[in-house]
């Protein structure tokens, strides 16, 4: 029974999106929507086939231009947010600037980024960036702020430094919260880089499906939806394996069933 | 010479809050083994985390080892009322952790390491919990977890050993055995100890001072010599002697409760 149920977790999510296409498809052929307006997954398949070289020359570009922009964004949000978790000064200092800079639309910075740098894939990594880092901080600067003062004075009543006790259990404690926000991060990034190469940029998927939809080539503009989703889930479930494994101290319950 | 220090000490958790303990001064020797008993809410707690320098009082002074207090010091090992383990590191990574803060111990850690962990080791055998070193500490009973902390709050060999009702979560057959446990250890190499306790059994075995404490706000209500004759024997529990001073204990606290 428990393995029955096991293979079936595994296999939901392969039959909901097998289900998903088959709907798709049949919706496509029986009402004969035309191709223009809303291509059958048939049809995607066939231009994606047919584009693949470019697809993924462009895909790659995206891929690594979000990586990028993606690792800036863990490096400096840890940073920021180990600064704000463990200052109560800091934190109140800095908290309202950060929120009203994350409401901001990222896509209305990305023509000031073209000013400054210029088309290609700079504004594309700037733009996953700061899409993607707001997440980090935020949650590193929980995982720190609620810290509980009784692990805090396990150490203090050692004699331990600020740092010691940053190093000892600041850290390990705001795990679980940071590898939380890798997987939010990660697609956040992927949305960030490709906004910014469907505005500004000749290379990326962005540009492909802007290029595609242009000349009215929607098989290929719905391929590039799937290459960016695919790339997502991939990602994804990477940073979600990750966590599972460095931070099961913290899933001890959940982690069981998965 | 007093090892420990009280001079009316008095602390209140937020200004011009209640006082969680008012005026208490007491003196502890450098070796002596020192019980508090008291109602629940007392400033048991309280009264350590002084000790410890984690809280500074509003008035009055407490010195120990002749300096005044005025933040942790690293000749203390206490164990916490609750056992506050970290979740993240296992049974023996949690013993070890005082050895990666506490010099000398953490310059010599790198080359050192397997012989602390030795030390670890056997610590943790020493409390019954041979076996459970790579568990995690929610693999762990309440009462596992609780031996554990003890074994962090000794590793370092702390010249003052704070105890916050150590074995609560224990039965009387595991907590009788790490009686004679704390017992042992503190006869072959002598250090300050000051235990929290709910059972006047266990105080009156294994202190020299018992201090009894008042009904919040705390102070110290009373200071009894325990001249029971060392080394002490489990079956001294059962002689005339040792049931006066556990009377005379109960005497104060009924005491305490009435009012
Ligand atoms: N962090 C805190 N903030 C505010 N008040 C506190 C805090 N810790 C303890 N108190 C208060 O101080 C008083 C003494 O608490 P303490 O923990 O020292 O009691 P205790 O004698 O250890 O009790 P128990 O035997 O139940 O452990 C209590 O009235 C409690 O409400
Ligand atoms: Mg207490």
């Amino acid at each position: 029974m428990a393995i029955r149920q096991k293979t079936l977790m595994r296999l939901a999510p392969w039959a909901v999106t097998l289900f998903l296409v088959i709907m798709w498809e049949g919706i496509c052929v029986s009402f004969a929507v035309p191709e223009f307006l809303m291509p059958a997954p048939s049809a995607v398949f066939k231009a994606g086939i047919a584009t693949a070289g470019p697809i993924f020359e462009h895909a790659t570009q995206t891929f690594f231009t979000t990586l990028v922009g993606f690792a800036l964004a863990v490096a400096v949000g840890l940073v920021i947010g180990a600064v704000v978790g463990s200052s109560p000064l800091v934190y109140k200092a800095l908290y309202p600037m950060l929120v009203g800079f994350n409401s901001i639309p990222k896509v209305a910075f990305v023509p000031v980024l073209v000013v400054w740098f210029g088309i290609g894939t700079v504004p594309a990594i700037l733009t996953a960036f700061l899409i993607s880092f707001f997440p980090v901080v935020v949650n590193v600067a929980t995982g720190l702020a609620t810290l509980e003062p009784e692990l805090e004075d396990v150490l203090r009543s050692l004699g331990a430094s600020r740092l010691d006790i940053l190093r000892k259990v600041g850290l390990p404690r705001a795990m679980p919260y940071f590898f939380a926000s890798l997987k939010v991060a990660i697609t956040l990034a992927f949305v960030g880089s490709v906004i910014s190469e469907t505005v500004a940029s000749n290379l990326g998927i962005g540009y492909l499906m802007m290029s595609a939809s242009s000349s009215m080539n929607m098989p290929l503009v719905f391929a590039g939806l799937i290459v960016i989703g695919a790339m997502g889930v991939v990602m994804y479930e990477l940073f979600a394996a990750l966590e599972r494994r460095l931070t099961g101290w913290a899933h001890r319950g959940a982690g069981a069933a998965l | 010479m007093s090892f420990v220090r009280f001079e009316n000490v008095s602390l209140a958790y937020t200004e011009d809050g209640p006082r969680a303990i008012e005026d208490v001064s007491l003196d502890v020797r450098e070796g002596e083994f020192v019980a508090v008993v008291g109602p629940s809410g007392c400033g048991k707690s309280t009264l350590m985390k002084l000790v410890s320098g984690l809280r500074l009082p509003n008035d009055g002074y407490v010195y120990v080892n002749g300096r005044q207090v005025g933040g942790p010091l690293n000749l203390v090992g206490m164990a916490f009322q609750a056992a506050n383990l970290l979740p993240w590191r296992t049974t023996l990574q949690n013993v070890m952790l005082p050895m990666e803060i506490v010099e000398p111990y953490r310059s010599e850690l790198r080359s050192k390491r397997a012989e602390f962990e030795q030390r670890a080791r056997a610590q943790l055998a020493a409390v019954g919990l041979a076996g459970c070193e790579d568990k995690f500490p929610w693999e762990l009973s309440g009462g596992m977890q609780q031996r554990a902390s003890i074994c962090r709050a000794l590793i370092h060999k702390p010249r003052l050993l704070m105890l916050d009702e150590p074995f609560g979560a224990l039965d009387a057959f595991t907590r009788e055995e790490l009686w004679c446990m704390l017992r042992d250890l503190w006869q072959a190499q002598p250090f300050t100890v000051i235990l929290v306790t709910h059972d006047l059994r266990e105080a009156v075995f294994l202190a020299d001072t018992v201090y009894v404490m008042s009904a919040r706000p705390g102070r110290i209500l009373e200071r009894r010599e325990i001249d029971l004759p060392r080394p002490r024997d489990l079956d001294l529990t059962y002689t005339d002697q040792f049931a006066r001073h556990v009377h005379a204990l109960r005497e104060h606290i009924g005491h305490v409760r009435k009012h």
